[in-house]
This record gives C-alpha cells, structure tokens and sequence, in this order.
C-alpha cells in the first residue's frame, strides 16, 4: 500500500513523509509485550478460575462450562469498562485486554455508552457494534468458508 | 493445578501475538482482532484449536480467537447432524453466550452508565 501512495506524492510530501517517519516516537515493544503478556495471561487465569467454578459447583461438563464463564466475563468487563476502570488498564495493557473476550465486551459496552447522548435507537443500538462488528463479520463469514469446506471434504470422502 | 499455570502463559502468548501485530505490523485493533478470529476459525478447521483448549483451558478459549473456533465448531456440529444447511442454522450455536452477553449487558451499561473523560 506504502509504495503506491508514495509514488503519488509530490516531493514536498515525500520529504514531510520521511520528516514525520524519523520525528516519530518509537513504540516501546518489549514493554507493550510484557504488559500484554502479564494481563492477558492474569484475564486467562481468571477466566479459568471461573470455569473450575461452574464445574465444581454446578453440573457442567468441561465442553459446557465455556458458555457460562464467557458470559461472566462479559458481565464483570462491562461493568469495569463502566466504572471506567477497564479503559484505564488498558492504555498500558494494549492487546492484553483487547484481545481476551472481555475486550470484546469492553468494546461493545463503551460504545454504547459513549453514543447514549445520541438517543437509544440511533446512538447506542446503532453504534454498539461499531468497533465489534468487523470481529463478528470476519468471524462469521472465515467460520461458513471453512465450514464449508470440511462439509464439502467430507461428503466427498464420505460418498 | 497445572492448567492455571499454562493458561496463564498460553492466553498470556496470544495477547503478545496481538501485541506485535498492533507495534511491529503497525495494524489498527480491528484488523488485528478480525486476523486473529479469522486465524481461530482456520485452527479450528484444520482440527488444531481443540488440543490447545484441552492443553490450556481457559488459556484458549478467553482469547478472541476462540470465538473464531466456537463458529466453526457450532457449524460443523450441526452440519454433521442435518446436513450442509446445519453451516446455516448452527454457526451461532456455541457463541450464543458471548454475543447475546455482550449486547444485553452493554445496553443495560448504557442506560446506568454516563461516558467518562
């Protein structure tokens, strides 16, 4: 993409584009890393903590128990992200709160929150899936091709 | 015990695979979140996600990546018991709980929650 939009560039362009690349802070990535490492991984022991839960106390099996611990992390990262205290680990936490379930969450509940003040329909259940929409496209569209395939694969095999 | 142990460092690996994607690949959150469900929904099909749930637990199926795999699997399960329209009617299956979750909870938030900053 970088190389077709340089050729279009006028010279005075090209030089800010080369000005601003070197004027650029570098990303601390081995921080960004462990952070992302440390709080991804603390949301997973928790999630597993859950799970252990739903086994023990309630009669679900190992293939069951994911539903109800999904939906718990779900409920406890909305209501953190609506106190404000999800948004505020993850300006250090990076993928490592966006990437777990409860990023997902996050996402869908701030904004809605944030689109209240544009009424109900329009603002929060127009906007909600703002951010989590193109994870449920993507998802939903690679899931039927693949889907798809193993089904055809199989048939074929099979007959 | 062991589980809680992997789950950690499995689920923490996904988030830095995420990580590098969002500083070294220079992605914006949506696209690295859409790879990684896509990349999910692949393992799955490939028959690889399932032997890393029964590895790390929690550790897989937190991560978004999961839910890439919960699609394939809803589909392929009823696919395999009605046929091919199953892909269909089954996708949504297993997700049910995380999107259904995700709406209902954060439409209450919004009527209880003012934005902040």
């Amino acid at each position: 993409m970088s190389n077709k939009k340089k050729k279009k560039m006028t010279p005075v362009q090209q030089e800010y584009h080369d000005f601003s690349k070197v004027r650029e802070p570098k990303r601390p990535v081995l921080r960004n890393c462990l952070w992302a490492f440390f709080v991804g991984g603390f949301i997973c022991l928790v999630g597993q903590f859950i799970q252990d839960f739903f086994l023990w106390n309630f009669e679900f099996t190992e293939k069951t128990a994911g539903n109800p611990t999904v939906a718990v992390m779900v409920l406890l990262s909305t209501l953190l992200t609506g106190v404000g205290v999800y948004d505020h680990i993850a300006q250090h936490a990076g993928a490592g709160t966006a990437v777990p379930v409860t990023g997902f969450a996050n996402s869908v509940a701030s904004a809605a929150i944030e689109h209240r003040t544009e009424g109900y329909v329009l603002g929060v259940g127009g906007n909600m899936f703002k951010l989590a929409g193109s994870v449920i496209v993507f998802g939903t569209f690679a899931a039927f091709v693949v889907a798809l395939v193993r089904t055809t694969l199989a048939l074929l095999g099979g007959s | 015990m062991q589980v809680y142990l992997w789950a950690f460092v499995v689920g923490g690996l996904i988030c830095v695979i995420g990580q590098l994607m969002l500083d070294v690949g220079k992605l914006t959150p949506a696209h690295t979140m859409s790879t990684l469900v896509v990349a999910g929904a692949v393992l799955s099909g490939l028959g690889l996600y399932q032997p890393l749930i029964d590895f790390a637990g929690a550790g897989a199926t937190v991560p978004i990546t999961s839910f890439g795999n919960a699609l394939v699997h809803g589909a392929m399960v009823e696919a395999n018991a009605v046929g091919i329209i199953g892909i269909l009617t089954g996708i949504f299956e297993v997700t049910s709980a995380g999107i259904s979750a995700a709406i209902i909870f954060g439409f209450l938030a919004s009527l209880v929650f003012k934005p902040k900053g």
